[in-house]
């Protein structure tokens, strides 16, 4: 054989088998309105940037008439490219090839190309579209999952990790999305669920649909599972290049600078806060009139949105945002708005990106529900996510900071480097109706008109401790800003926090309410 | 001005505030006080038999009826000595978690 029919050998074995389970599955899968693994990497990532591995690997199962049976890279395809010039690890599992079953082979090409990305530390992105375990393969297809669970865990924090669910993803193969860093989800395609409709149906007599009980909308509005919600395939591709473009390659690494861009001259930031601080506005206005450009990538924006997470940039640096959102439920802190912010701080910290948080909010959210769902361990997330970052934190208090959820909304005494207020912040242990209720009850049940005695004291209560001077004569705001200066406080301390360290007790690891 | 109209009024601490509800919220369960004379199901399933009848008197412990669910046949017994007011549910009967079951008195 001469070196040409060597070349036109291997031409001709690769494109057998990056026709995956061949034309019929690949037509179904489009019937599905789904694009294929390969078609989803090339998408995904810079063009002709795509570099595959592992393309001729061969499933080892000897059961069940697999012996016989020729996979095309075993239902999985990895690799490494490039988005937006940054370099990223990939795999893709692809439904055509034996509904992307995962078997031995195939959970080892996943693993080789984790190991890959924690060891070069470049983010890994998982595109996930498959059937679960490959019944055939046994435990063996179990002991793969195990592995890849267990290098999703010592990655988490090291490498940023992100999952993407394009078609089934169920079982126990949920659990890896779980542990990586951000999950995307695609309506009508993305479905997870731990046990599926017709288990349920058998053994409950509930009947649902897959969608009702795994689809997009569910994990984007109710499980808190998914983070980013896309109506199409190509939607949610552009939120993942959005994404890697504001986290940095690892934890060792700061996120990429842009050039600096002001705020676009939309609403005055004056205008867009009622002084009444019953009066809802949509706080995503204030993010929006601080940072570069006026861009903010919401992060969780359909779950528990009485909190908003997400990230912009200001002088052209990564900020992590965290901001109570007046507009839903006034902002309360409840169990599920704790578990959202707590997560997305250790996020930053991990990943060195400065947190600035924007504070107005009530208290927590009243109800037997809340508190028998655990308010207290999962409100206990927050306080302990701010108290253990070690990144610059920069707290905004707009307006209501009221008793225990002051506290947690990184106030000086977890450790905030900076704490400013607006004029119109009231940081006081409770809001003037509830506290006048309190401190004055014998004065205005002795009163002759309870109500007006009610209305008196509230206002005087109102007068004397809803503001932020009394906070600030202590010393626990740094300064009391015009809310046009926000944007320019923030930055300044930013720029002065850059090079903050400190230290905290050395330890294995802490003991966070989880 | 149609967001104006979304709102709705949610109060924490004696003030009122204006706000829009999420779903969740607005499907949250409210408490009831458990009520120990009346029976619900703990599991959706299938009452495969009734062993007692209104008025019968029973001591604590004594199996009610038998509820099968995921292919297990749970013993439903009388928490307390008391009597059988009422039976809601029939043999056969599929029932889902919850369900109202068998109304006792105590003695």
């Amino acid at each position: 054989m001469s070196l040409r029919s060597n070349i036109l050998d291997l031409r001709k074995r690769k494109k057998e088998v990056q026709m995956g389970g061949g034309e019929k599955a690949i037509e179904k899968q489009a019937k599905m309105g789904k694009l294929t693994a390969r078609e989803r990497i090339i998408s995904l990532l810079d063009k002709n940037s795509f570099h595959e591995y592992d393309l001729f690997v061969e499933h080892s199962a000897k059961d069940f008439g697999m012996e016989s049976k020729k996979l095309h890279g075993d239902g999985v395809i990895i690799g490494t490219g490039t988005i937006k010039s940054k370099p990223v690890c990939i795999f893709a599992q692809d439904f055509t090839v034996a509904g992307g079953s995962l078997g031995l082979m195939h959970a080892r090409k996943i693993t080789k190309i984790m190991d890959h990305a924690l060891k070069m530390r470049v983010p890994l992105i998982g595109i996930n579209d498959s059937g679960g375990a490959r019944i055939q393969e046994g435990v063996n297809s179990l002991a793969g999952y195990g592995e890849i669970f267990f290098r999703n865990t010592l990655a988490s924090g090291v490498i940023p990790q992100i999952s993407v669910i394009l078609g089934p993803c169920a079982g126990g193969a949920v659990y890896s999305p779980a542990l990586t860093d951000f999950v995307f989800v695609v309506e009508n395609i993305s479905k997870m669920f731990i046990t599926g409709p017709s288990v349920i149906k058998s053994v409950l007599g509930e009947e649902i649909s897959m969608e009702e009980l795994g689809g997009a909308k569910v994990h984007a509005e109710i499980t808190g599972n998914a983070h980013f919600y896309a109506q199409t395939e190509a939607e949610c591709f552009e939120q993942i290049k959005s994404l890697i473009s504001y986290i940095p390659r690892s934890n060792a690494k700061k996120a990429l600078s842009y050039p600096a861009k002001a705020p676009l001259k939309g609403k005055k930031v004056e205008s867009i806060v009622p002084v009444d601080p019953r009066i809802p506005y949509d706080m995503r206005d204030i993010i929006k009139s601080i940072t570069d450009g006026s861009d903010f990538l919401e992060v969780m924006e359909h779950f528990a949105p009485n909190i908003i997470i997400g990230f912009g940039r200001m002088d052209g640096e990564t900020v992590g945002f965290v901001a109570n959102q007046p507009m839903v439920l006034a902002g309360v802190l409840d169990c599920d708005s704790s578990d959202k912010a707590a997560r997305f701080i250790r996020y930053c910290d991990a990943f060195n990106i400065p947190i600035v948080t924007l504070e107005d909010m009530p208290g927590y959210l009243p109800g037997v529900d809340q508190e028998h769902a655990g308010v207290i361990r999962h409100g206990a997330k927050i306080l302990y996510a701010y108290s253990e970052a070690t990144v610059p934190k920069v707290t905004v208090i707009i307006r209501k900071a009221y008793g225990g959820g002051y506290i947690a909304m990184n106030s000086r005494h977890l450790r905030a480097d900076f704490v400013f207020a607006w004029p119109t912040a009231e940081i006081a242990v409770m809001g003037p109706e509830g506290a006048a209720n309190i401190v004055f009850r014998k004065e205005i049940a002795e009163a002759e008109n309870p109500e007006e005695m009610r209305q008196e004291k509230i206002q005087e209560y109102k007068e004397k401790f809803a503001n932020p001077y009394v906070a600030a004569a202590q010393g626990y705001i740094d300064e009391v800003i015009e809310p046009k200066d926000t944007r320019a406080r923030i930055l300044h301390a930013l720029q002065v926090s850059e090079n903050k360290s400190v230290f905290l007790p050395n330890k294995k690891h802490g003991i966070p309410p989880f | 001005m149609s967001e104006k109209k979304e709102l709705k009024e949610l109060v924490v601490q004696g003030a009122v505030y204006q706000t829009k509800y999420t779903k969740k919220f607005e499907q949250r369960t409210f408490w009831e006080a458990p009520d120990d004379r009346l029976i619900y199901s703990f599991i959706p399933g299938t009452i495969i038999d009734i062993y007692v009848k209104p008025k019968q008197k029973l001591i604590e412990g004594e199996v009610l009826l038998l509820l099968e669910a995921m292919k297990m046949q749970n013993q439903v017994r009388m928490p307390f000595d008391g009597e059988i007011v009422k039976i809601h549910v029939k043999k056969d009967e599929v029932i889902p978690n919850r369900h109202l079951m068998v109304e006792i008195k105590r003695k």
